[in-house]
């Protein structure tokens, strides 16, 4: 039996070598920059200059843009994918940080931390199309994949906040730990995550009842309870496996949806932030804030499997096909 | 004493070798708990050491590894190594145990090639450590310690030239030792040195940040040397600098074995024949 899986992982890193060729982009929140770094080399490739304090980044539906919200420049800086230049801003409102775009491709909504506001903008016309009050220091966005509800998480409040893209108006607000972070939908819309920084939990919520019906905490050998904080959260394409970063425990949890428990904990960077998949689910970025790199997670046999020096502070990330 | 082995064909020398390693393979069926002794060594530093530095040691990314690592992972080809290293001194004390007990005679009366018959000895006690190694690799595994599956493959070359390498270190030792009281000797200037002035236990880039000294002690260590071809090598990698000294230190320490167990040159006519 032994011998088997023995085969088997041979096998599975022999194809690892031939790793799908993809662009991972990542921003240095202290550098102002973007890394460029190409997951068939597995190396930084090229560092773009952005504005300040770049922090959430996304694609455009089509793929062809990069949006990287600059949030002490109190922009969304749009980037072209061919040539990495500059084309264009958006008008997100002051101090941009986190944003998460419709799965239509337009609106995109934009969470303002000083100015407790959601910023909703026309991704066809590049207008503000409206902005919505919420609660203190917003950051988490989300919407569902049906695109008719959108969460935000605020840190000082506290809680979810459920809102209709309809109407733009708040229709509901459902505590969770302390400091949350990220809300994340599952890829059915059956779920909405919400991990709590300081809580170190995440709380999975019906986005129909608005009620948290269970609540995770993380337990890792030797680590203080304190240093392990919630905070970026990826589900796979067919809902089965979450990802948690746990920020300065160093470490991402494999998480079971079914059942709720961790499966295991991979050591990765430290102070793990955000994380993002490859096109082909093959791996999963993280970024590691105080180590300056990016560590590579292989899905299929959940282990790390590269760690890539990125600028300062890297922040989000986003991979494309090459 | 070409003269006297002229004769001997390969099925001869074959027939002297199993006689020697089956003579090793009895001693380590017979001592059992010589074989848990020998893993429970590791195995204390492995659980208990590991665990408590776990979260001390800095991080910081450095071959073979290529992304960051708990410490009970890095400090597995030190022990490895530790591992041969004790065996390597454990024959060199049963080598004074067979002298003092008048068994080493017998094997150096026989007609086949001095150098054969060390050789055969070495490689004898380094099939034993090699079998040690594996076992705490996968007692390791089941610890969590998580090996690229080639790996498992790939450290046997290095596992092989490391034993040969401090087993003849150990046989040149043992040419030294008279008695076997002395042996301690041997557990305070050579073994303890050896592991601890070595990258077996902490990465030579942190022994340099606290002293530049014991990190010139250490690259001077052929432990050192034997621990990083070990890691490199779990990880399918070779690693150059590792192999030469290992390899060189190899041939040198066999060949003053050699030298040391020849009757006509060696220290054991200075120091009072091969037997009581």
């Amino acid at each position: 039996m032994q011998i088997r899986s023995v085969i088997v992982a041979l096998a599975m890193s022999m194809a690892g070598a031939s790793a799908q060729a993809a662009t991972a982009y990542v921003t240095n929140e202290r550098d102002n920059t973007i890394s460029v770094v190409e997951l068939d080399q597995m190396k930084t490739v090229r560092t773009i200059a952005v504005g300040q304090r770049p922090r959430a980044i996304l694609l455009t539906h089509d793929g062809t843009q990069i949006l990287v919200c600059a949030s002490d420049d109190n922009t969304i800086q749009v980037i072209d994918r061919a040539t990495l230049k500059i084309v264009g801003k958006l008008p997100s409102g002051p101090d941009p940080e986190n944003f998460a775009l419709a799965a239509s491709g337009s609106p995109l909504y934009v969470s303002n931390e000083d100015d407790n506001l959601v910023t909703v903008i026309d991704m066809i016309t590049r207008k503000k199309i409206t902005e919505m009050a919420t609660g203190v220091e917003p950051e988490g966005m989300a919407v569902s994949p049906d695109g008719a509800t959108i969460v935000n998480t605020t840190e000082t409040t506290g809680m979810a906040h459920f809102f209709s893209a309809a109407s733009h108006t708040m229709t509901g607000s459902v505590p969770v730990g302390a400091r949350p972070r990220i809300a994340e939908f599952r890829h059915d819309g059956s779920e909405v995550w919400v991990s709590a920084e300081l809580g170190g939990t995440v709380s999975v919520i019906d986005p129909v009842r608005r009620a948290v019906t269970h609540k995770m905490g993380f337990e890792i050998q030797g680590l203080r309870r304190e240093a392990i904080q919630a905070v970026g959260i990826r589900f796979t394409a067919d809902d089965a496996t979450a990802f948690v970063a746990l920020g300065p425990a160093n470490r991402v949890a494999v998480i079971d949806t079914h059942t709720y428990k961790v499966r295991k904990y991979l050591l990765v960077g430290q102070r793990v932030w955000q994380m993002a998949f490859t096109p082909d689910e093959k791996f999963l970025l993280t970024t590691n804030g105080l180590s300056n790199d990016i560590s590579v997670v292989e899905v299929g046999s959940l282990s790390v499997v590269k760690s890539i020096p990125v600028g300062r502070m890297p922040w989000g990330v986003v991979v494309a096909p090459q | 004493m070409s003269a006297r082995n002229g004769g001997f064909g390969f099925l001869q020398y074959a027939i002297c070798l199993r006689g020697i390693v089956w003579r090793e393979a009895l001693r380590f069926v017979h001592q059992r708990e010589r074989f848990v002794s020998a893993l429970v060594r590791p195995l204390v530093w492995l659980f208990i050491f590991a665990a408590g530095f776990r979260q001390i040691l800095g991080v910081s990314i450095i071959p073979p590894y290529q992304t960051y690592v708990l410490y009970e992972v890095y400090v597995t080809a030190g022990l490895m190594a530790m591992i041969q290293l004790f065996n390597g001194m454990q024959s060199s004390l049963s080598m004074v145990y067979d002298r003092e007990m008048g068994n080493m005679r017998m094997l150096l009366v026989s007609p086949f090639p001095r150098w054969f018959l060390l050789v055969g000895k070495l490689l004898a006690s380094t099939a034993v450590s090699v079998l040690q190694v594996y076992v705490f690799l996968v007692i390791a595994w089941l610890w969590g310690v998580e090996v690229p599956p080639l790996g498992w493959l790939s450290v046997l070359p290095a596992l092989l030239l490391c034993g040969m390498m401090l087993g003849a270190l150990g046989m040149l030792l043992s040419s030294a030792i008279r008695q076997l009281e002395n042996f301690a000797g041997v557990m305070n200037f050579v073994i303890f040195p050896m592991f601890f002035a070595s990258s077996a236990l902490y990465p030579l880039w942190l022994v340099e940040q606290s002293s530049p000294f014991v990190y010139d002690i250490c690259r001077l260590n052929p432990f050192t040397y034997a621990v990083e071809l070990i890691r490199f090598a779990l990880y399918a990698e070779v690693n150059p600098v590792a192999l030469a000294v290992v390899a060189g230190a190899t041939v040198l320490f066999t060949a003053g074995a050699v030298l040391a167990y020849d009757p006509a040159r060696g220290l054991i006519a200075r120091r009072g024949g091969a037997g009581p």
